[in-house]
């Protein structure tokens, strides 16, 4: 057997020890130059939209002229289809949660649910937009209104929501359902009245983190058909509408260089009403974080 | 006199309603349950019913092997499916560039070098930039890295593979960083520990000892990152351009399987016409894509994962 030579390895240490410094400056980097994406593209936008942003911007409609341009309908419409999506996708996504968590029995039926639900995860936003397209616009004839575009989404972040409220409910621990069995509830009042309850800032936080993604996607709206150019306000779920992203897309695209300040203008609306969002999330997050 | 738990449930034992509720409720809750299988189902359907219209109207053959994608020429549309997908695969490539060596040495960073206070501020920023809408990443290809792109190489043009594909690389970054770092945050310090003993470094601790551990860990992140660009549709119909093209050239306009969707769905393309199926057959090209790669991520992470 060969004994360590004290001096070869006296030699490489130098060397070892500079590798070592020299890769932790550049793993550094490499997150850093993550950060400095982040850090460029927000103050692009700012600098770039601040100036037209005003009331004006946020109570007109959109327009040729690009000093008239306005962003109401799709603030508004985007309001809209958050009606529809939050209900439609939390009782969704909770129900199944519910049932995987509580109710499934280890069968192949349950295996083949949570594994469609990964794979539906995965599937690229324009792939929802058509089934919207064939399922909702055409063959129940929705057409391109709020509901159709509404359900679509729900489908598409169907399966965060999921995700985050099997976790939600898998934290609550074991003792508060056995002590509400032990006092002689059912399952469905210990589901309600205990479980839900503990399990709600998780399903929240996860809930609103996958609405703010519904609120930016794009894709799938301009598959079903969602037009850009409107003069007027939904009225119900069954009116035609445009969204934040889709006006935002349609001045991005258009070749004046107005109109790129406009679609800067544009994203800050949007980036705000995201923020928003997730405020609310970290403070729902941090209020009721219950440690059991 | 309040009743005693005996009696309450006795009296409730005798409701007929609750029980109903007790069993009515499953049923209802597996119904909601079974509408993401209906959804995976309705994709599908969908995507194999009107792909199948379609291939009544171009041979499946010219369709996958076909190398000119014209579908709007008045005179003969052609439907060859390659310009397409090698614009996609382009893209990709270039995102994949960017984001490998960034998100796996932050990574790396995250989970071998930085304190804990880092890690606290550093992970949070990184959700950040994987919330971002790719609409607003597609505005910023345009509008800020092409134009710097072009200030540095006056060949690319304004529509081009390369800008799309390092915005791409960006937005992928955080979910190979975070699914990365997730792995080797799994493999057990005991291991580490035992290297830094030997007489170790940090970074042959990182390279020889955490990276080969959550290797299978690592790949699949890269793999569902590759799923994610193939599919992502913003920011290359904002900045890639509209023209299929079946070369290697990656300064000009280009065109991918989602932009060209995109495209067709803003022209309005009438319904029935062999156009508005072609999006189908080109939605169901994607599908398999990117089911291929969330299915060799799932086998890779679990065929070779190590078990301490």
């Amino acid at each position: 057997m060969r004994y360590i030579e004290q001096q070869t390895v006296v030699k490489r240490m130098d060397g070892r020890l500079i590798i070592n410094a020299v890769f932790k400056y550049l793993f550094m980097a490499a997150t850093l130059l993550a950060l400095l994406a982040l850090v460029i593209l927000l103050y692009r936008i700012v600098t770039q939209g601040a100036g037209h942003l005003s009331i004006d911007f946020l109570m007109n409609f959109a327009s040729r002229f690009p000093e008239q341009a306005g962003i109401k309908a799709a603030l508004v419409g985007s309001l809209w289809l958050m009606m529809v999506v939050a209900p439609t996708s939390i009782i969704l996504g909770v129900g199944s949660a519910i049932y995987l968590e509580e109710y499934a029995r280890q069968n192949r039926i349950t295996t083949f649910i949570r594994m469609n639900i990964s794979n539906l995860a995965g599937v690229p936003s324009v792939v929802f937009g058509l089934l919207g397209l064939t399922i909702f616009v055409r063959a129940l004839s929705l057409g391109n209104s709020v509901l159709a575009a509404g359900f679509t989404m729900s489908l598409l972040i169907l399966p965060v929501i999921v995700v985050a409220s099997q976790e939600a409910i898998r934290s609550v621990p074991g003792e508060l359902r056995d002590a509400s069995y032990g006092m002689g509830a059912t399952k469905w009042q210990t589901i309600v009245k205990i479980i839900l309850p503990a399990a709600i800032p998780g399903v929240l936080t996860g809930s609103i983190l996958a609405l703010s993604r519904a609120i930016g996607e794009t894709a799938p709206l301009i598959v079903i058909g969602i037009p850009v150019i409107i003069q007027f306000l939904p009225a119900g779920v069954m009116d035609t509408f445009t969204a934040l992203p889709m006006q935002i897309y349609d001045w991005s695209s258009r070749p004046q260089q107005e109109f790129q300040t406009v679609a800067a203008a544009g994203i800050i609306v949007l980036m705000a009403v995201l923020l928003f969002m997730n405020s609310i999330a970290v403070i729902i997050r941090n209020k009721f974080d219950k440690r059991y | 006199m309040r009743p005693s738990v005996q009696d309450m449930i006795a009296q409730s034992k005798g409701k007929k309603n609750k029980q109903m509720i007790e069993k009515i409720i499953p049923i209802i809750l597996f119904l909601i349950a079974s509408v993401s299988v209906l959804t995976s189902i309705g994709i599908v359907m969908t995507l194999i019913v009107e792909t199948v219209t379609f291939f009544t109207r171009v041979p499946f053959l010219d369709f996958i092997f076909g190398t000119t994608w014209l579908p709007f020429s008045n005179k003969e549309a052609q439907f060859g499916i390659l310009p397409l997908i090698v614009g996609t695969l382009k893209v990709t490539l270039i995102a994949v560039i960017v984001a490998v060596p960034i998100g796996i040495s932050a990574a790396i960073y995250l989970s071998e070098y930085a304190s804990e206070n880092i890690r606290r501020v550093v992970k949070p920023i990184l959700e950040v930039l994987a919330g971002v809408p790719t609409i607003v990443y597609g505005f910023f290809a345009l509008t800020f890295v092409t134009p710097v792109l072009q200030a540095m190489f006056p060949e690319i043009k304004i529509f081009n593979a390369i800008s799309p594909g390092i915005v791409v690389g960006i937005m992928i970054i955080p979910m190979i960083a975070s699914l990365s770092e997730d792995a080797m945050s799994s493999v057990p310090k005991s291991i580490r520990e035992g290297a830094l003993a030997m007489g170790s470094t940090k970074f042959e601790v990182a390279w020889k000892i955490t990276v080969p551990a959550a290797l299978s860990g690592i790949i699949a992140s890269v793999v569902l990152a590759v799923s994610r660009a193939i599919g992502e549709t913003m920011i290359v119909s904002l900045a890639a351009g509209s023209t299929p093209r079946f070369d290697g050239d990656f300064t000009g306009s280009i065109q991918t399987m989602t932009a060209y969707i995109v495209q067709v769905s803003k022209g309005d393309a009438g319904y029935g016409t062999t156009i508005y199926y072609s999006i189908y057959a080109v939605g169901f090209t994607l599908f398999v894509f990117t089911m291929a790669m969330n299915i060799l991520a799932g086998y890779v992470s679990k065929r070779f994962r190590e078990e301490y």
